[in-house]
C-alpha cells in the first residue's frame, strides 16, 4: 500500500505544473467555500444574537392565537393569573432555562402635548427583562440604563419625529381590555436605538405602570420571554416545554397556551434560511469543480501511461493494484488540494478578522463580522472534497485496471 | 521435460469482416535453461508467438504448457498472476517506469507482484545490479541513462523474480552494435547463471549468432529448426 501510495505521489510530481494547477483550482474552491461558510455562518451569528438578545428573547409562550393577531397587540388574548401561573410551573420544571421575563404589550397614543402618535409599550419587570435580553439596555442610547417607575423608553424614531428627549414629560393614551380609555403622565427616562426586525421600534415602561394605564386589577400578561442556559439546546428545551404545558386545554380541547422559538417570531430565520441553501449550492459548486478537474487529469494521467500500465500488467501486477495507483493518485490531489485550501483559509480568515469586517443591517450601522470556522465544516469540506476525487478518479482507474497488456503494450 | 511445449498451434486476428492467420498450426518444445530465438521477416509471427507463450494472449486453435500448466485457457487474472510468477519480460523499448529509480524499477516485480520481505528484496536487487553492472547507477531515474544501460535494468527486472521463462521481443532493436553484444552477454552469463530460460524474437544477426536454437518462422508457419553447436 505505501509503494502504491508512493508511486501515486511520484507519478503527481512528474507533471508539476498540471498537477499544481488542478490542485489549486480545488484550493480556491475550498477556500471559497470555507470563507462563505465562515463568513455567512458569523453574519447568521451575530444577526441572531441581536434579534434574540435584544428584544425576541429564544423562546416565547403566549395564549393560544396570540401570535396570529399579534399586529393588533389584543389585550383579550391576555394569559389570566391562573394561567400565567400554570406556565410558571412549567418553566420552573423545565431544565436548561436561564431567565424569563413576563410582557404586557399594548398600543397607544403617544403625545407631546402638542402632537399626537402611535406607540407600541412593553411593560416589563427591568430586572427579568434584563436578564432575559441581556442586550435591551445597551441599546439605551441617552438616559439611565434602566427603566424606573413613572419613566417610559421611547424608540428612537418617535424621539425624533416628537421631537421630545430625556427628562421631557409626555402622556400615554390606552384603551384597556373593557374599552375605555385612561391616560398617564410619563418622564421620559431614555431613547432606545431600534434594533432590527420587528419590535424594535417597541417603548417600554415598567410593568406596574403598564397595569396602570390599563387600569389592571390583577396582572394579565400578553407573553412571556425565555431565555435559555445554551442556545444550541433550544429545539430540545421548545420541545420539552411545549411538552409541559399541552395537558393544560382550552375550552375547545386543544392546548391553551401556544410557545415558539425564534424562528417562528423574527423574519430573519427565513434569511438565515437562504443563506443556508446559498451555501448547500456553493458546495454543490466546489463538488462539480473537483470531480471535472480531477476526472480531466486523471483521463489525461491513463491515457499518457498505456504503454507503462501495460508494462506493469504484464509483468504481472494485478488488476485491483493498478486500479488503486490511480484512485491513490486522485485522492492524494484531493488532498494536497483541501491541505492547502485549509491553510489558506486560516490565513484569509485571520486577515479579516484584523481589517475586521463591518456591515450595516438596517438601521444599525458597524456590526463588526468576526467570521470563524467550525472544525466540524473543515472536516466535512475536506470530506467532500476528498471523496469527490477519490470517484472522480474510478472511472479512469477502472478502465486502467481493465486494460489488456497486449493491446496497452501496443500502443504508441 | 521441455519447458515450452506448442502443440499445433494457430492465431487468427480478426478485424471486421479480414481474417489474418498470424500462426498457423506451430509445434514445438523448448528445453529449460536454453537460449533460442525466433526469427523471420516481418510479419511472419515473431511477436504473436512470444505473446502466446507469454500467457499476453490466447491461441486460437491448439495447446501451449509451461511447465505442467497448460496457458491456452487461463483467465485474465490466473495469466497474470502466472506471469508474475513464471515469466519475465524484456521489451524493445526497455519500458522502464520512468517515476521509479533503476533500484525500485528492478525492485518493483518483488514489491508489487510477488511480496517478498524487504531484506530478501534488497538482497536480490544489489545482487542482480551487480550482475549487470548497474549498481552505480542504482539512484539515478530511467532518463538518465543510456538505451544500453536502461535495457541491462529491464533484464535485471526481468531476472530478479527468478522466472523459468524470460520473453524478449526484439531486445537489442533500439540498441547500437557494441551495447547490443554486452546485453546479449549479460543475458547468457545470467542463462549460465540462473538457469533460466530465454526466448527472443529478432532480426538482428548479433542475437541470431549466439542462440543455440533457432526457429525460422514464414508466414505463420515454422519453416525451419536450427541447433548451434550441439
Ligand atoms: N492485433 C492484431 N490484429 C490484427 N492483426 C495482427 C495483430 N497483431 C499482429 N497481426 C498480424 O499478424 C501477423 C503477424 O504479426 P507479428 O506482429 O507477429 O509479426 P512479427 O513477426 O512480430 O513482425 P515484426 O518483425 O514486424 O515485428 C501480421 O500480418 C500482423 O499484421
Ligand atoms: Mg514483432
Amino acid at each position: 500500500m505505501l509503494n502504491i501510495f508512493k508511486i501515486a505521489l511520484r507519478n503527481l510530481t512528474r507533471y508539476k505544473r498540471r498537477t499544481f494547477l488542478t490542485a489549486s483550482l480545488i484550493t480556491v474552491g475550498v477556500v471559497f467555500v470555507l470563507v462563505f461558510i465562515a463568513v455567512t455562518g458569523s453574519f447568521k451569528h451575530m444577526m441572531v444574537g441581536q434579534i434574540t438578545d435584544s428584544f425576541v428573547g429564544h423562546i416565547q409562550i403566549h395564549k393560544k392565537g396570540y401570535l396570529a393577531s399579534i399586529d393588533n397587540l389584543p389585550l383579550t388574548m391576555n394569559l389570566t393569573p391562573g394561567a400565567l401561573k400554570k406556565v410558571e410551573k412549567a418553566i420552573h420544571e423545565t431544565a436548561g432555562i436561564e431567565a424569563y421575563s413576563k410582557r404586557i404589550k399594548f398600543g397607544g397614543m403617544f403625545s407631546n402635548f402638542v402632537e399626537t402618535t402611535n406607540i407600541r409599550l412593553n411593560g416589563v419587570n427591568p430586572e427579568d427583562e434584563a436578564k432575559t435580553v441581556p442586550l435591551l439596555f445597551s441599546r439605551i442610547k441617552e438616559g439611565d440604563k434602566t427603566i424606573r417607575k413613572g419613566e417610559i423608553l421611547v424608540p428612537e424614531l418617535i424621539a425624533k419625529g416628537m421631537k421630545v428627549k430625556v427628562g421631557d414629560m409626555v402622556v400615554v393614551i390606552a384603551t384597556n381590555k373593557d374599552g375605555s380609555v385612561n391616560g398617564k403622565q410619563f418622564k421620559i427616562g431614555g431613547i432606545i436605538e431600534s434594533a432590527t426586525g420587528p419590535g424594535g421600534r417597541d417603548g417600554y415602561m415598567h410593568i406596574k405602570d403598564a397595569m396602570e394605564v390599563l387600569r389592571m386589577e390583577k396582572m394579565d400578561v400578553s407573553e412571556i420571554a425565555l431565555r435559555l442556559s445554551d442556545f444550541s439546546t433550544l429545539h430540545d428545551v421548545h420541545g420539552k416545554i411545549k411538552g409541559n404545558l399541552s395537558t393544560t386545554l382550552n375550552k375547545a380541547g386543544k392546548p391553551a397556551f401556544e410557545v415558539h422559538t425564534w424562528e417562528k417570531l423574527s423574519p430573519f430565520f427565513n434569511i438565515a434560511r437562504m443563506i443556508d441553501v446559498m451555501t448547500f449550492f456553493i458546495k454543490i459548486m466546489l463538488i462539480a469543480i473537483v470531480l471535472v478537474s480531477i476526472m480531466n487529469v486523471m483521463i489525461m494521467a491513463v491515457y499518457e501511461r498505456i504503454r507503462e500500465i501495460g508494462t506493469i500488467a504484464a509483468i504481472g501486477t494485478m488488476p485491483e493494484k493498478i486500479l488503486s495507483m490511480f484512485l491513490l493518485e486522485g485522492f492524494c490531489l484531493g488532498v494536497f488540494g483541501v491541505l492547502t485550501g485549509v491553510i489558506l483559509n486560516s490565513g484569509v480568515l485571520y486577515i479579516l478578522n484584523r481589517v475586521g469586517l463591518t456591515f450595516d443591517f438596517g438601521r444599525q450601522k458597524g456590526l463588526i463580522l468576526s467570521p470563524t470556522i467550525d472544525l466540524s465544516d473543515i472536516w466535512v469540506i475536506s470530506a467532500i472534497v476528498i471523496v469527490v476525487s477519490v470517484v472522480a478518479s474510478l472511472q479512469p482507474a477502472y478502465k486502467a485496471s481493465k486494460m489488456e497488456p497486449i493491446d496497452a503494450l501496443r500502443h504508441v | 521435460m521441455s519447458l515450452v511445449t506448442a502443440k499445433n498451434v494457430s492465431k487468427t486476428y480478426r478485424t471486421g469482416n479480414i481474417k489474418i492467420e498470424a500462426l498457423k498450426g506451430l509445434s514445438f518444445e523448448i528445453e529449460p535453461a536454453s537460449f533460442v530465438s525466433f526469427v523471420g521477416p516481418s510479419g511472419s509471427g515473431k511477436t504473436t508467438i512470444l505473446n502466446l507463450i507469454g500467457c499476453l494472449d490466447k491461441p486460437t486453435h491448439g495447446t501451449l504448457t509451461i511447465g505442467d500448466t497448460d496457458i491456452s485457457h487461463l483467465n485474465r487474472r490466473m495469466a497474470a498472476s502466472f506471469r508474475g510468477e513464471n515469466i519475465g519480460f524484456i521489451f524493445q523499448d526497455f519500458n522502464l517506469l520512468p517515476v521509479l529509480t533503476v533500484f525500485e524499477n528492478v525492485e518493483y516485480p518483488l514489491l508489487m507482484v510477488q511480496n517478498v520481505p524487504s531484506d530478501e528484496r534488497k538482497k536480490r536487487v544489489m545482487d542482480l545490479l551487480d550482475a549487470v553492472g548497474m549498481i552505480e547507477q542504482k539512484d539515478k531515474y530511467p532518463d538518465q541513462l543510456s538505451g544500453g544501460q536502461k535495457q541491462r535494468v529491464a533484464v535485471a527486472r526481468a531476472l530478479v523474480t527468478e522466472p523459468k521463462l524470460i520473453l524478449a521481443d526484439e531486445p537489442t532493436a533500439n540498441l547500437d552494435h557494441k551495447t547490443a553484444y554486452r546485453v546479449i552477454d549479460i543475458m547468457k552469463k545470467m542463462k549460465d547463471e540462473f538457469g533460466t530460460t530465454f526466448i527472443f524474437s529478432t532480426h538482428d544477426q548479433k542475437i541470431v549468432g549466439e542462440v543455440e536454437v533457432i526457429y525460422i518462422l514464414e508466414d505463420g508457419e515454422l519453416a525451419d529448426r536450427q541447433v548451434k553447436g550441439g
